[in-house]
């Protein structure tokens, strides 16, 4: 009878044999995770290290570069002002209340979690499109969608939503109930619980959602480009400025990229270290 | 394989270990599946413009020298993939300016133009508000047309650039979309997202229907000359040059005519 890898033996009494197989588990997990992070980092360390840092800053001096960021963060900022909005009563609601249909209007929701964003941008084209569902109506009532910036926050709304409403919705439903309650009982509105316990009570769970939320909207592509266009200044944005630079100037499509890559992780870092760690681990 | 078995929670038994250790064989050799009359590499990979695709595939279908793969997208994009370490066998592109590029570089062999295109200016097939370039540059039109770098936009900077500047400024300022190929441009079209655009003609016949041309006077139109290479030291450069042979005369230049390009210009 072998011993089990477990047992708290002292070694003394342990074969080769016994305390390989007591180790290999543990050095195939460590294995796995070497590999996932060799495998995740590296192309991020290449994005900085291909070009010298004197290539990369000055390729930013393009006019077109420097427009394409500024848009990316007016277009994902008003995208996540709308997906807060919208979004933390709707997942409240979700969260707090039980009614017909409830599972079903979940997955609806998180449905562009799994679209891929090309299915995105066609949808939105038929929906929103002149030819589509409602579009006609909508540029009737003088909106126009389509080759405007207001047609990139609709696809970066579309499909950033998701991430922020999932997030949402479980950190209010990790909120202690009988807080809640006890706000009722004495004597709070629903609205007044709402604002001032059930929100401050989820904020970290909140922010982490938001994080994700902003993160997959600066880094939107497919969608971006089928239903509003590229035209620099009013739809391209960072990422639709890469792709444009690809054939042409990689210098300036890697400098772009290491921004992109530098505000993601900083929007990552500052929202963990503001919300806490455990709170961030929670929602995940 | 006891520790396996320890590890999936129960003993192996040595048959269900060789039937798992044959599957994972299995597995690792189905991908090959090279008719008997390939030669060579096997498959032959070629990078095309997107504008070729209808062409190509068919063309494809009846190549019996090996399995033709292809890769379809802006040229400008496979010219930059080419560069980054991609290695198709054979490289056709919507102009000579690419190959021509690439053979400098060393990275393929000579170019050979196979084949000429036409612009014109695309308009969803209903439409009737756009029927000349005057048009195009009038109130509340939305045109689409190409990035600067990919050879439809390059070619149709050229048509405009020879307009009188009344109406190329017209046209600039309806310009709505700079798309990085001509699926973009002639999806656009086809959604009524954009009242017009310039593409290839074989793009607009490739819509079967949905997009009708308008043609530009002759005047104005840039030689549209396709050119294509064969990738440096590819393993398929039999199949390779087969492929391209029959481009230049056989069932690849009859799939070329039928798509509505034209012999390459003399």
């Amino acid at each position: 009878m072998a011993a089990s890898p477990i047992q708290p033996d002292g070694g003394a009494g342990r074969t080769v044999t016994q305390l390989v197989r007591a180790r290999w588990f543990a050095g195939a997990l460590f294995g796995a995770l070497a590999l996932a992070l060799t495998f995740l980092t590296v192309p991020v360390v290449a994005i900085l290290v291909e070009e010298s840092p004197g290539e990369l800053v000055g390729s930013l001096d393009d006019p077109g570069v420097l427009d394409a960021l500024w848009l990316s963060l007016r277009a994902t900022l008003t995208a996540v002002v709308i997906i807060v909005v919208v979004g933390t009563p709707a997942a409240y609601l979700l969260a707090t209340r039980r009614f017909r249909g409830r599972e079903l209007v979940i997955t609806l929701v998180e449905l562009p979690l799994v679209m891929p964003p090309a299915v995105a941008g066609v949808a939105l084209l038929a929906a929103l499109g002149r030819e589509g569902l409602i579009g006609g109506a909508i540029e009737d009532a003088g909106l126009r969608l389509v080759f405007e910036t207001a047609g990139v926050v609709v696809a970066l709304t579309f499909v950033a939503a998701p991430f922020y409403v999932r997030g949402a919705q479980v950190a209010f439903a990790s909120v202690d109930r009988s807080w809640l309650e006890a706000s009722r009982t004495l004597g709070s509105s629903e609205a007044r619980t709402f604002l001032r316990i059930a929100i401050p009570a989820a904020a970290p769970g909140l922010l982490a959602g938001l994080a994700l939320a902003w993160g997959r909207a600066l880094g939107e592509f497919g969608a971006t480009l089928i239903f509003a266009g590229s035209f620099r200044g009013r739809t391209q944005t960072a990422p639709l400025a890469i792709y444009e630079r690809l054939g042409t100037d990689f210098t300036a499509a890697l400098a772009l990229s290491a921004v992109l890559v530098s505000v993601s992780a900083a929007l990552l870092l500052s929202i963990k270290l503001l919300s806490g760690r455990r709170a961030f681990d929670a929602v995940h | 394989m006891r520790c396996l078995g320890r590890f999936l929670g129960r003993p192996l038994s040595p048959l269900l270990a060789l039937v798992l250790v044959a599957a994972l064989a299995g597995a690792g050799c189905g991908s090959d599946d090279n008719d008997s009359s390939s030669k060579g590499g096997g498959d032959l990979v070629v990078s095309a413009a997107a504008s070729l695709k209808t062409a190509f595939t068919s063309y494809g279908e009846g190549f019996t020298e090996a399995k033709a793969q292809f890769s379809f997208a802006a040229s400008d994009e496979l010219a930059a993939q080419i560069r980054k370490g991609a290695k198709p066998d054979v490289f056709a592109s919507a102009n000579t300016k690419l190959p021509d590029e690439l053979f400098a570089e060393k990275r393929v062999e000579k170019p050979t133009v196979f084949a000429s295109n036409r612009l014109v200016l695309a308009v969803p097939a209903d439409s009737d508000n756009v029927r000349s370039l005057e048009d195009v540059a009038g109130d509340k039109v939305s045109v689409a047309i190409g990035a600067p770098a990919v050879p439809i936009g390059s070619y149709t900077r050229k048509v405009l650039a020879k307009l009188d500047a009344g109406t190329r400024k017209g046209i600039l300022a309806n310009v709505k979309t700079e798309e990085p190929d001509v699926a973009g441009i002639s999806a656009k079209l086809q959604q009524g997202a954009a009242d017009a655009g310039f593409l290839y003609f074989t793009d607009v016949e490739a819509t079967n229907g949905k997009l009708k041309s308008i043609e530009l006077p002759a005047s104005l139109q840039p030689q549209v000359a396709y050119g294509l290479a064969i990738v440096k030291r590819t393993p398929n450069r039999e199949a390779a040059q087969t492929f391209i042979d029959g481009l230049l005369k056989g069932a690849g230049a009859d799939a070329l005519r039928e798509a509505g390009f034209k012999p390459p210009p003399q």
